[in-house]
């Protein structure tokens, strides 16, 4: 790993802890409920973005995995926010 | 620990801070829009060309550094493709179903005649 490239790492996921460190504002203030699944949505891509540039940094291909299961739990628990917000329960 | 070439390390610093610049770009948007509705676009900056940026740098640096072609960090983009869509869609449902419940300004249901109350609209 050279300076370069783990210096790179580092400000890219420095970028995204900043992007979730903003959003987090509106997943405190969000006035709507909607707002807050959507701030937390988004908030679990940049977790999964963290994770794909952390398995560059070290080189290792064990991040993927890692990376496809935050895709995955993340999808299903902003869908099953969203159908909460929508129906108010997730399973009729 | 095998060399990397430097145009390689190059192509993948690039990609790496142009993901994070987007993504600081859409958790802006997302905080500075000022309706619900505006507030879903900026997130697909994220989730189409921020993640599509790390994901083309994985499969550089990988293929760099195995000596063959690495295509894993794709999948992470197909499985985005296909659920990101399918949330927004769910959230603009949710909100639209609150801002009407709520008597807010919105968007007229799409079907014409009967007022469709909001419990019997198709998921």
């Amino acid at each position: 790993m050279s300076t370069l490239l783990s210096s790179v790492a580092t400000i890219a996921i420095g970028c995204y802890v900043a992007a979730i460190a903003i959003t987090t504002w509106r997943l405190m203030r969000g006035p709507a409920a909607q707002d807050r699944v959507l701030a937390l949505d988004f908030i679990s891509v940049q977790g999964l973005l963290v994770v794909l540039v952390l398995g560059i940094r070290h080189a290792s291909p064990m991040y993927f995995e890692a990376a496809l299961l935050l895709a995955l739990f993340g999808f299903l628990a902003s869908m099953a926010m969203a159908k909460f917000v929508l129906r108010g329960e997730v399973i009729e | 620990m095998s060399a990397i070439a430097p145009w390689v390390e190059a192509v993948v610093s690039v990609l790496l801070v142009a993901s994070g610049a987007l993504s600081v770009i859409a958790a802006v948007g997302i905080v500075r829009m000022p309706t619900f509705f505006r507030r879903l676009h900026p997130p697909a900056l994220a989730n189409t060309l921020g993640a599509w940026c790390v994901a083309l740098a994985s499969i550089v640096y990988f293929t760099a550094l195995d000596g063959h072609l690495s295509l894993r960090a794709w999948l992470v983009n197909i499985l985005l493709a296909i659920t990101a869509p399918i949330t927004t869609v769910l959230l603009a449902r949710a909100g639209l179903f609150r801002k009407r419940q709520a008597g807010d300004e919105v968007p007229a249901p799409m079907v014409q005649g009967d007022v469709v109350s909001p419990r019997e609209t198709t998921l």
